[in-house]
């Protein structure tokens, strides 16, 4: 006990003493704040590190340049498609390198060229067919294991056992690396092809317009039905058991995995309906059902946002129910409705599980162009990438991983810029 | 003091023919003494007007089980501003929304009685609280312009009743109804910014020229003044009494200056019973019931 003691302590006193406590206090909810946003971006950085640097080298592929001759004894000129362009390929190699002389060796010189290239002369040919007869140097896709090679995926130094290419193979690309006959080049193919079994002809163009179409007819479909059925139980429904039955069942449905959702569309809409399997109609519309309540759930939340008083203003001078949501609430509410939406429609481009149910998970070479084409989707895509056993497919998987979050930040962006849009309109 | 009470037993014999079926009631008007205590409830004063054009009788309100307004009955007479006040949570608002059925908005809200807008019960069946709502306009409290410009905040009433057919007409209507509520030189050079860009006394300026737009015959108002300064109040004030002239304006106020000011009859609320009306005048000099006095005096409130 000071002097003090008796005297009653000033309120300002005590303010002053458990200031810096609270101050402290302060400190450290910052910090705290601060250490979970960093964490959070450390672990995005390390995924955007660990992706784009596994997934980069993807978008380059090792080209070989030879010197074709367009042989008119193999080649068709009436029916291309039905020419020996193999042939040509083997021709080719063999020619160039005469010291293949066992059965194995001329195996292993064929399989350095991937069977791409018989593709890309049949093409030439079939635009220009004055090309026969004649002999080009052409730029050529390699082999998935040379591509590997050139990008350090396959080491030249282990013993010949332990590496996929041999050292016959070996010493034909070094020949041609010396002849400046081997090069990297940008990989069109990755975004104009659809799968395929080789790694160097596989694209992803087939899965993005299979989740181009799978997402159209999602958002065509969920975005006016989620947002009918926000507007109407939460202006015009009558508050009674039912509607808080509706609700529970709505908030129930939006947390139920997304495979129960496969296993739905494959019973109803596949086997009851008989819509085609594997298709974008099916993927449609199981994704359909499983945004539904994701997006009528923040949809409701948004109407719900827009203030009392606003309704009240228009319901003052004498607006009917409709009239008031549809001038009044709806135009407030709408940003909040299509961010919803498109936050939803993100999760379904994400989604993967019910689309195996589907069999949006079959090995599908040709590019969907409609509703009801046999299609996969990007995750899907990922996911059967990730599943292949070769080298060349993991780069390809992180490539693709990169075009799904590359549609995912530009949706996200959408979100923000139609927002912003619509709010400085109001 | 006796001659008063007979002059005002003398007034309340209504000319309109009201009394048939006015008095069935045990609560509505005690007459017989000049002073009433706290715990006499029931309305003291004069509830009738000569010429009324909306009648109220027996009027009960509930929230679910809250009892909010119990067994009101006044009449609001044709061209006169009548204030309504009493303590917080009396039933001010819940009263003055029963005059246009807004509480139909609140779910547990239940209203039973008699409400006549011209000899038509606005409570019953087949009434459509649309036109209803465009004949009895309504201010609020906090002013809630529609985030929209200024002149589609105006137009919008006229425009969904069909009131107005071309540009010309809205032009019109925009210019007199802001000319009206005082506010036209304020913002004519920027009608289509947004009215939610207005100071708070210019936006419930604008609110009222919303609602005269529709020309209403009756305009509600639930304490206009509330987030105003007083130079604002005094606009409105003013403006409140020209409208006068061709409206029957019913506000809600928490300033007996304010009431004083602008009326000609005021209600007193007490706990959701209407405990006197009268002229303002006596009101504020004469009040009859204790409840009214102490309120008027400050006593509580
Ligand atoms: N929406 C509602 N739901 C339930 N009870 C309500 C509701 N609105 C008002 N009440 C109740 O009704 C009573 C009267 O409220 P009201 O708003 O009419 O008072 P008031 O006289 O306008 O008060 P103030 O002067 O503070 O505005 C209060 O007891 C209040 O709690
Ligand atoms: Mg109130």
């Amino acid at each position: 006990m000071n002097s003090k003691g008796n005297e009653p302590a000033r309120p300002l006193d005590i303010i002053r003493r458990r200031l810096h406590k609270r101050y402290n206090a302060e400190k450290r909810f910052k910090l705290y704040g601060i250490t979970a946003i960093f964490l959070s971006l450390a672990f995005l950085f390390l995924l955007f590190v660990s992706i784009i640097g596994n997934g980069y080298s993807a978008f380059q592929q090792t080209h070989l340049q030879l010197e074709f001759y367009f042989d008119p004894d193999l080649i068709d000129t009436a029916n291309p498609a039905a020419s020996n362009f193999p042939g040509i390929v083997k021709q080719t190699l063999r020619q160039k390198f005469p010291q293949a002389k066992k059965r194995r060796e001329k195996k292993q010189l064929n399989s350095l060229v991937s069977t791409g290239a018989a593709f890309q002369l049949q093409d030439m040919v079939e635009k220009n067919p004055g090309l026969v007869g004649r002999t080009e140097k052409i730029w050529v896709p390699a082999d998935d294991d040379v591509d590997m090679l050139f990008k350090g995926h396959i080491s030249r130094d282990v013993p010949e056992s332990d590496r996929r290419l041999s050292d016959f193979q070996l010493q034909v690309i070094e020949t041609l690396e010396k002849e400046r006959a081997v090069r990297k080049r940008f990989n069109a193919t990755f975004f104009t092809a659809g799968d395929s079994r080789e790694p160097e002809l596989a694209g992803i163009l087939g899965a993005m317009s299979g989740s181009l179409l799978t997402l159209a007819l999602t958002l065509a479909l969920s975005f006016p039905i989620g947002g009918a059925a926000a507007v109407y139980l939460e202006e015009f429904a009558p508050r009674n058991r039912w509607v808080d039955l509706i609700e529970v069942n709505i908030n129930n449905l939006a947390a139920v995995p997304s495979i129960v959702f496969g296993l739905l569309g494959l019973a109803v809409f596949i086997n009851f309906f008989n819509l085609p399997r594997s298709t974008p109609v099916v993927g449609g519309l199981v994704l359909t059902i499983m945004t539904l309540p994701v997006i009528i759930i923040a949809s409701r939340a948004s109407l719900q946002s827009v203030p009392p008083s606003i309704r009240e203003a228009a319901l003052g001078v004498g607006a009917s129910k409709m009239q008031m949501v549809f001038h009044h609430v709806l135009p407030l509410a709408l940003p909040g409705m299509l961010t919803g939406t498109i936050i939803g429609m993100a999760r379904a481009l994400g989604e993967t599980a019910p689309l195996l149910m589907i069999g949006m998970v079959a090995f599908i070479v040709d590019i969907p162009t409609g509703f009801t084409d046999p299609a996969t989707a990007l995750p899907v895509q990922i996911f059967l990438w990730a599943d292949s056993p070769e080298r060349a497919f993991v780069e390809r998987t992180s490539a693709a991983i990169i075009v799904l979050l590359a549609f995912l930040i530009i949706m996200n962006s959408l979100a923000v810029i139609l927002r912003n849009r619509f709010e400085r309109r109001w | 003091m006796e001659n008063i009470l007979q002059q005002t037993r003398y007034a309340s014999l209504p000319e309109a023919g009201l009394q048939k079926q006015d008095w069935t009631h045990k609560s509505v008007v005690m007459e017989k003494f000049e002073k009433y205590d706290a715990d006499q409830r029931g309305t003291v004063g004069e509830i009738h007007v000569a010429d009324p054009r909306m009648t109220c009788r027996n009027v009960d309100v509930f929230y679910g089980d809250a009892h909010a307004i119990k067994d009101v009955s006044i009449d609001i007479g044709r061209n006169e501003v009548i204030a309504m006040i009493g303590p917080s949570g009396c039933g001010k608002s819940t009263f003055i929304r029963c005059l246009n059925r807004m509480n139909d908005t609140i779910d547990i809200c239940q209203v039973t009685g008699e409400i006549l807008l011209d000899d038509m019960n606005i409570y019953g069946k087949d009434v459509d609280v649309v036109p209803l709502r465009a004949q009895v306009g309504m201010v609020f409290q906090k002013p809630n312009p529609f985030p929209k410009s200024i002149y589609d905040n105006v137009v919008y009433g006229p425009k969904i009743h069909g009131l107005v057919q071309n540009r010309i007409e809205e032009d019109e209507i925009v210019e007199t109804s802001l000319q009206r509520a005082g506010l036209w030189d304020e913002v004519k050079d920027r009608l289509d910014q947004p009215g939610t860009g207005l100071s708070g006394g210019q936006q419930q300026r604008l609110c009222i020229a919303r609602t005269i737009a529709v020309s209403p015959e009756v305009i509600l108002m639930d304490e206009p003044c509330s987030a105003l300064d007083p130079i604002a109040t005094a606009k409105i004030e003013e403006l409140i009494d020209e409208l006068r002239a061709q409206y029957t304006i019913v506000i809600v106020t928490h300033s007996m200056q304010q009431a004083a000011r602008v009326s000609q009859r005021t209600a007193y609320f007490h706990l959701g019973d209407l405990i006197e009306v009268g002229e303002t005048k006596k009101i504020f000099t004469n009040p009859r019931h204790t409840l009214t006095e102490d309120y008027i005096t400050g006593r509580f409130g």
